[in-house]
């Protein structure tokens, strides 16, 4: 077992769950989900366990409907060659909120928004948490959920339906259009419509 | 005073302190540009971009204030697909991630199945995976180097290299049928071996390959325009490096000296004897050095490998992994009934989970697999190299001129089936 995992119980008590040693030679750890931001700049920047490397972060839902979801943080300790994988467990019909560790990495900035993109795990204090992969207006919830059908969740006369009613102006976001200084000049109509396609709303939501 | 300077002094309304005519705007009531920032749309259809990489760009003049990717237009479900198929039907899927390296996503995929399953692969199939990765390397990095010389205004390395890149894909394409959609891999095993005269072919191109190496190296390396070009830009720290988890060539050209195959090994690298070359700016030109030796190394790996594919069985002794020959499944009942099994029920594997890192010409690729116990992957995650890198494009191209930003974009070594998946 990797001595950091006895470390981790020793600095945060009964907050560090059940640890396991993997097929693969990684270590698994759950973590509370309040605590997790604490654990993980603990483990970043102690000199013992010192995982400075973010390798990966996602999300495992099982087909099982009474298992956890689980969050996966994949670490690596670049100078001892260690790897280790922190899990959070959230309860996949509850509320899906975990604190960003984008803040300590910032290569989790995509990672996480991939996460939230796909599995809809809301990431407190991530600086820019919007989809990635999806486009900003997608409404059929999240692909990789357990629940969502592989060809989706709306008929494929509606897909049609909605990119024909798109928005060419929502490709842009109003940020990005605040840029150019020229969004104060636009006629008022023009406004209206980017105003409806931005950021997540399907353009006859309102 | 010239006729112009008078001229010049005439249409000015008067001297400053220093005796200069002082200056007006030609048309009246032109607004003063200075500060005022552009917005360029960079994409999605850009030959720039390598793909459809859409990049919103802010400038102020020519510098680039910020950048905002965006990413997804080729987004095509794969990790979704995966739940739905058995593993060695995910096969298929890996090749059209990573497009310009599919036997090494091939290997990356079946590794990560092998570790899940506790499958111990032959001595032949460890080997001929190397020589596939090494391969997948090479045309990976050629065509990157030609397009990449291609955005800097060089024409000439880009033909020698996808020159060389041809002699690879007749070799890919003797062994596996395909240039693109390689599936060369098997669970425990491979699709098939080697066939005749494939490693003759392969001698003779480990023999010449360098000799292409050593012009684009005289071309580029100590070339004014595209040490100029490249030299100093898109500059990330080793701690940067790092923090943003960087992985491949571009960790190592910021001076991190993290190889998967020399760290963590898999697939008996460390019994090869081959270097890591590792930068020590960390800018552009130092990942091309770092890509350009490490077309060298796998070509002193790829004639290692030759010297030592040894005889033997390619794939594992297993009737409910690997598919009887065809011969016997049409004359033996019992090879019968593992081929209907393992076709209609696919390879079960025991509950648990497994995560493979290997080596990919883009960087770190992972493949991160979850069992419940069926035939099919609870999660199959792809650790994306060329997504993770292209995070770090908006840290990279602040400051930089426009003409700058293409540059850094193109050393990232973006694959946009692979952001994208």
């Amino acid at each position: 077992m990797n001595p950091s995992v006895d470390a981790l119980r020793a600095t945060f008590g009964n907050a560090i769950g059940r640890a396991s040693e993997l097929r693969d030679g990684w270590t698994s750890v759950t973590v509370q989900a309040a605590r997790l931001r604490e654990v993980m700049a603990w483990l970043k920047d102690t000199a013992g366990p010192r995982y400075d490397y973010l390798v990966d972060v996602t999300a495992v839902e099982y087909r099982d409907r009474e298992r956890a979801l689980e969050v996966v943080y994949n670490l690596r300790s670049l100078e001892r060659k260690t790897n280790l994988r922190v899990k959070v467990e959230l309860d996949p019909r509850g509320e899906l909120a975990v604190d960003s560790v984008t803040p300590l990495w910032a290569g989790a900035d995509w990672l996480e928004r991939e996460v939230y993109d796909m599995f809809g795990v809301v990431f407190a204090g991530h600086p820019d948490l919007r989809r990635i992969l999806m486009w900003e207006t997608y409404a059929e919830g999240y692909p990789l959920r357990k629940d969502f059908p592989l060809r989706g969740r709306f008929s494929r006369s509606e897909q049609v339906r909605q990119a024909l009613n798109a928005n060419p102006e929502a490709n842009y976001s109003m940020e990005e259009l605040s840029i150019a200084e020229a969004y104060d000049e636009l006629p008022a109509d023009m406004r209206d419509r980017l105003r409806r396609g931005e950021r997540g709303k399907v353009p006859e939501s309102e | 005073m010239t006729k112009r300077t008078v001229e010049l002094a005439l249409a000015t309304p008067g001297t400053d302190a220093q005796g200069q005519p002082t200056r007006v705007p030609l048309v009246p009531d032109e607004p003063d540009l200075g500060g005022e920032h552009l917005l360029i749309n960079l994409g999605p259809q850009h030959p720039a971009t390598h793909g459809v990489l859409r990049l919103v760009v802010e400038l102020d003049g020519e510098t680039v204030v910020r950048v905002i990717p965006h990413v997804g237009y080729l987004h095509s479900g794969f990790e979704k697909l995966g739940e739905y198929r058995h593993y060695n039907q995910i096969i298929p899927l890996t090749d059209r991630t990573d497009y310009l390296s599919p036997m090494a996503n091939n290997v990356g995929f079946a590794l990560a199945a092998e570790r899940l399953m506790g499958i111990e692969i032959t001595p032949r199939c460890t080997v001929l995976r190397v020589i596939a990765c090494e391969m997948s390397r090479i045309i990976s990095h050629m065509v990157w180097l030609g397009t990449t010389a291609i955005d800097l205004g060089a024409f000439t390395p880009f033909l020698w290299a996808f020159q060389q890149r041809e002699r690879i894909y007749n070799l890919q394409e003797m062994w596996t049928g395909a240039r693109l959609t390689t599936s060369l891999t098997r669970v425990g095993g491979m699709m098939a071996d080697v066939p005749d005269g494939f490693v003759a072919g392969l001698r003779e191109f480990t023999r010449t390959f360098p000799k292409t190496l050593d012009e684009i190296d005289r071309v580029l390396t100590r070339n004014a325009i595209w040490a100029g070009r490249t030299q100093g830009i898109g500059v990330l720290t080793a701690a940067e490096a790092i923090n943003y988890s960087l992985s491949g060539p571009m960790l190592r050209a910021s001076g991190v000296p993290w190889d998967m195959r020399k760290d963590q090994p898999y697939l008996g690298y460390e019994t090869y004897d081959f270097e890591v070359p590792v930068g020590e700016h960390g800018d552009v030109y130092d990942r091309f050095l770092v890509r350009l030796e490490e077309c060298y190394q796998s070509n002193k790996i790829l004639i290692q490998a030759l010297d030592r594919l040894p005889d033997g069985p390619l794939n594992v002794a297993d009737p409910r992994v690997i598919l009887p020959p065809k011969s016997r499944a049409m004359s033996d009942m019992e090879a019968m009934i593992f081929h209907f099994k393992q076709v209609m029920e696919g390879v079960k594997a025991p509950v648990g989970e497994a995560y493979a890192g290997v080596e990919n010409p883009k960087g770190e690729l992972g493949n991160y697999l979850v069992s419940d116990g069926t035939a099919k992957p609870v999660r199959w995650r792809i650790r994306p190299p060329a997504f993770i890198n292209l995070a770090s494009i908006s840290k990279m191209a602040e400051g930089h001129l426009l003409s700058d930003l293409i540059a850094i974009n193109a050393s990232v070594d973006i694959v946009m089936g692979e952001v994208d998946r």
